[in-house]
């Protein structure tokens, strides 16, 4: 303390008195990246409505347009299956679809995906069963699928948690020498949690290949990003961590899946981690037990209906001849179909056993756990007996 | 600041029908009138007044400096909670679901809970850690956990949990103007129960500590909180058919711990069974067993018998029904209270 005190009096000078002494700055410790490459633009990007449009692959644009009205058709049908109590709750992302959908579409086969609860079209448009992605939801197990099956991790309730583990695992592909990469979506709320933060410090510190996208749908449940962050954008916060931040229109399915393209085709070779931001909206309720009119107006909504994902996509490429109507037929077919098959396989009642509640505890039922199943077990044949 | 104290007038209404969510948004609104250090924050409890709506008009009545939507982070919601006690606040903290609130364990158990004792008593920390915890509402993955055991064993921290409408109102009221950090357990479940209640009967301002006897008898003791209290009055209804006169006792506080009205209790049945939905090995149950054993043994017909939640993650709502103690394992312990050494 002393010794603090008497230097810093030999550094102070009387006031109004030349500087004698300059204080030389210190030695640089480490390298500095320059940030401005890995600064966002200032506004989205957007390939609907340009010139860029002409260089995608026509056929990749409609796989897009089918994706989107399947996943739509999809958000329509599970909201219907909680009306009518088949469902515990579903988080909708009618609206959302262009960046659930092309999200999906950027991985490969090896590839792993890490979604967040709200995230089952993404796993549904990445192959997994429409019923199976369902399952957490409707009550009948909490997530229930093998995540190694399509290299997708369970939907993660608790939001960001998933976030660490995606740069784990992709972490863990690189050292054992596999050119994996982990895909881990996250709500606009999620990137105020801890493990946000964290997970990308890691990844960038490892140059793990790893892609966050940012869904920024407007709101965490009732609470607007304006109250959740005070940087100009979500893509900004990959800058500290020293990752590019790219922010993109999260409706033109177009630019989001080349924006993640580009992000995963760069953790590929060796290039890191890269932060996406896809500006969207959600057009549902946060779920069907919220009430959305306590916190927002009918006219924002009604702002975003007009720039919907599949609008936008459609007038595009029907205007440009990529689309026509036997085309648009054949999606809405084909969703109808899934639908009408989700529908039927929903509508029969899961089949449940009430020992499978002890069934996966452990590797091993602990001497307890047998304990609490043998009384279980009786407690359910007295109930057969009883009829 | 400005001072609400006079904002409530204090007519009298008489009772009617009230909820316990409406008991609770009660007791934070009267807390907020009377002292402007109150300060309720957390996700969504603004515009929205919370996802269980127990914040309702609170943001609107008091301004969003008293009443405020955070970013969505628990650790950053207890952790800047902290630092608002110690510059004398008293803020009154929402967790929006029990499983929710792990990410701020670390918060509560490094500091929130120790604050005290590491200054010498020099810093208190007047937080209120509002937790809706428990099942039976058909929640999808965590959205049903009962974590109180975790809370209990870290010292430091009052643990407590109304079961009944008037409890709600009292002991929030007293969490409140605790001193010392309260984990203040809302049983979810319980939130749309009523009761015909006049909220101008702040006398009923709960101490901290104290169980209560719900329910008188003589054949044995049921000892529960929270969500599980309906369950054992209702069990103890059914067990007179049986000829079991049951007394029930509410623990309304599992700490500090009421080992007075719950040992009284025990040694005039002399037969005890705790009933609660947290998982029993290792649970709240293993403690108030240990206990009542302690101070018991020699009025103890039966060891203290437990009847709690499998000892699993808990089940998806389809399966709840089988997880969570209802009155048949009630019904059935208290059978076997019927000891036969040896047996
Ligand atoms: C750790 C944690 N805290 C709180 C919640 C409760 N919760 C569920 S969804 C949600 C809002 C999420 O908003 P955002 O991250 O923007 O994703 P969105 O729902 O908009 O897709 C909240 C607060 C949770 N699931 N996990």
């Amino acid at each position: 303390m002393d010794s603090l005190q008497q230097r810093s009096s030999t550094v102070q000078e009387p006031p109004g008195a030349a500087r004698a002494y300059r204080p030389t700055p210190p030695p640089a410790w480490r390298p500095r990246t320059d940030p401005a490459p890995l600064l966002p633009d200032a506004e989205p990007l957007r390939v609907l409505g340009t010139d860029a449009v002409a260089d995608a692959d026509p056929e990749l644009l409609r796989r897009l347009y089918r994706e989107l009205v399947r996943g739509r058709r999809y958000n329509a049908q599970a909201t219907a299956l909680t009306k009518q109590g088949r469902l515990a709750v579903y988080p909708s992302t009618t609206g959302q679809e262009a960046s659930e959908v092309a999200a999906a579409l950027a991985l490969e086969e090896r590839d792993w995906l890490f979604p967040s609860y709200r995230d089952t079209l993404a796993a549904v448009a990445r192959g997994l069963d429409p019923v199976q992605a369902l399952t957490l939801l409707r009550g009948d197990w909490h997530t229930g699928y093998d995540p190694r099956e399509h290299r997708i991790a369970p939907l993660s309730t608790p939001l960001a948690t998933q976030l660490p583990h995606a740069v784990g695992l992709a972490h863990a592909a690189r050292l054992k020498g596999d050119d994996v990469v982990a895909l881990a979506m996250v709500g606009d709320g999620g990137t105020s949690e801890g493990d946000f933060h964290e997970a990308l410090n890691f990844a960038a510190v490892w140059q793990a290949p790893v892609v966050f996208l940012v869904q920024n749908n407007g709101f965490a449940i009732s609470v607007p990003l304006a109250k959740q962050t005070a940087a100009p954008s979500l893509a900004h916060k990959a800058v500290g961590y020293g990752m590019p931040g790219r922010l993109v229109d999260g409706n033109d399915a177009v630019a989001v899946h080349q924006v993640l393209g580009e992000a995963v085709a760069r953790a590929r070779r060796g290039g890191g981690p890269t932060l996406v931001e896809a500006v969207t909206y959600r057009i549902d309720a946060h779920t069907n037990a919220d009430d959305a009119t306590r916190y927002r107006g009918d006219t924002e909504v009604e702002a975003w209906r007009a720039h919907d994902p599949i609008l936008i996509l459609e007038r595009e490429l029907t205007e440009r001849g990529i689309l026509d109507e036997d085309g648009r037929r054949a999606a809405a077919e084909e969703a109808e179909t899934m639908a009408a098959r989700l529908r039927e396989r929903m509508n029969a009642d899961p089949v449940l056993d009430p020992m499978d509640l002890f069934a996966h505890v452990y590797a091993e039922k602990t001497a307890q756990l047998r304990e609490q199943a043998a009384q279980l077990r009786a407690e359910l044949d007295a109930e057969s007996e009883a009829g | 600041m400005t001072t609400h104290a006079t904002a409530r007038p204090a007519a009298k209404t008489a009772a009617k029908p009230a909820t316990m969510a409406q008991a609770l948004q009660r007791a934070m609104r009267d807390a907020m009138a009377e002292d402007p250090s109150v300060h309720v924050m957390g996700e969504d409890v603004g515009t929205l007044g919370g996802v269980f709506r127990i914040t309702d008009g609170l943001a609107k009545e008091f301004g969003e400096d008293r009443c405020t939507d955070t970013p969505l982070a628990e650790a950053g919601i207890l952790g800047t909670a902290v630092g608002m006690a110690m510059y004398g606040l008293r803020p009154v903290v929402e967790m929006q679901f029990d499983a929710f609130a792990y990410p701020a364990f670390e918060q509560l158990i490094s500091h929130v809970s120790r604050m005290r004792n590491r200054t010498r008593g020099a810093m208190p920390m007047p937080i209120v850690v509002r937790v809706p915890y428990g099942g039976g509402i058909g929640g999808v993955e965590h959205h049903s956990d009962s974590s109180e055991a975790y809370y209990m064993a870290t010292p430091g921290l009052h643990v407590v949990t109304p079961a009944t409408v008037e409890d709600a109102y009292g002991l929030l009221r007293a969490a409140i103007a605790s001193d010392d950090p309260v984990v203040f357990l809302e049983p979810k479940r319980l939130y749309w129960s009523k009761a015909d209640w006049s909220p101008e009967a702040p006398a009923a301002v709960e101490p901290i500590g104290k169980a209560v006897v719900r329910r008188r008898g003589t054949s044995a003791t049921l000892i529960t909180y929270g969500p599980s209290l309906p369950v054992c009055l209702e069990a103890a209804e059914a067990a007179q058919a049986e000829g079991w006169d049951l007394e029930v006792v509410d623990l309304r506080s599992l700490v500090p711990f009421d080992d007075e009205t719950v040992a009284a209790s025990v040694k005039r049945t002399g037969r005890a069974v705790v009933v609660h939905e947290s998982t029993g090995f290792a649970g709240p149950g293993a403690e108030i067993a240990a206990r009542v054993t302690e101070r018991c043994f020699h009025h103890l017909e039966a060891p203290v018998l437990r009847v709690a939640g499998f000892d699993i993650p808990y089940p998806p709502p389809m399966l709840e029904r089988h997880h969570l103690p209802g009155v048949d394992r009630v019904l059935d312990a208290v059978a076997r209270l019927q000891w036969e050494a040896g047996r």
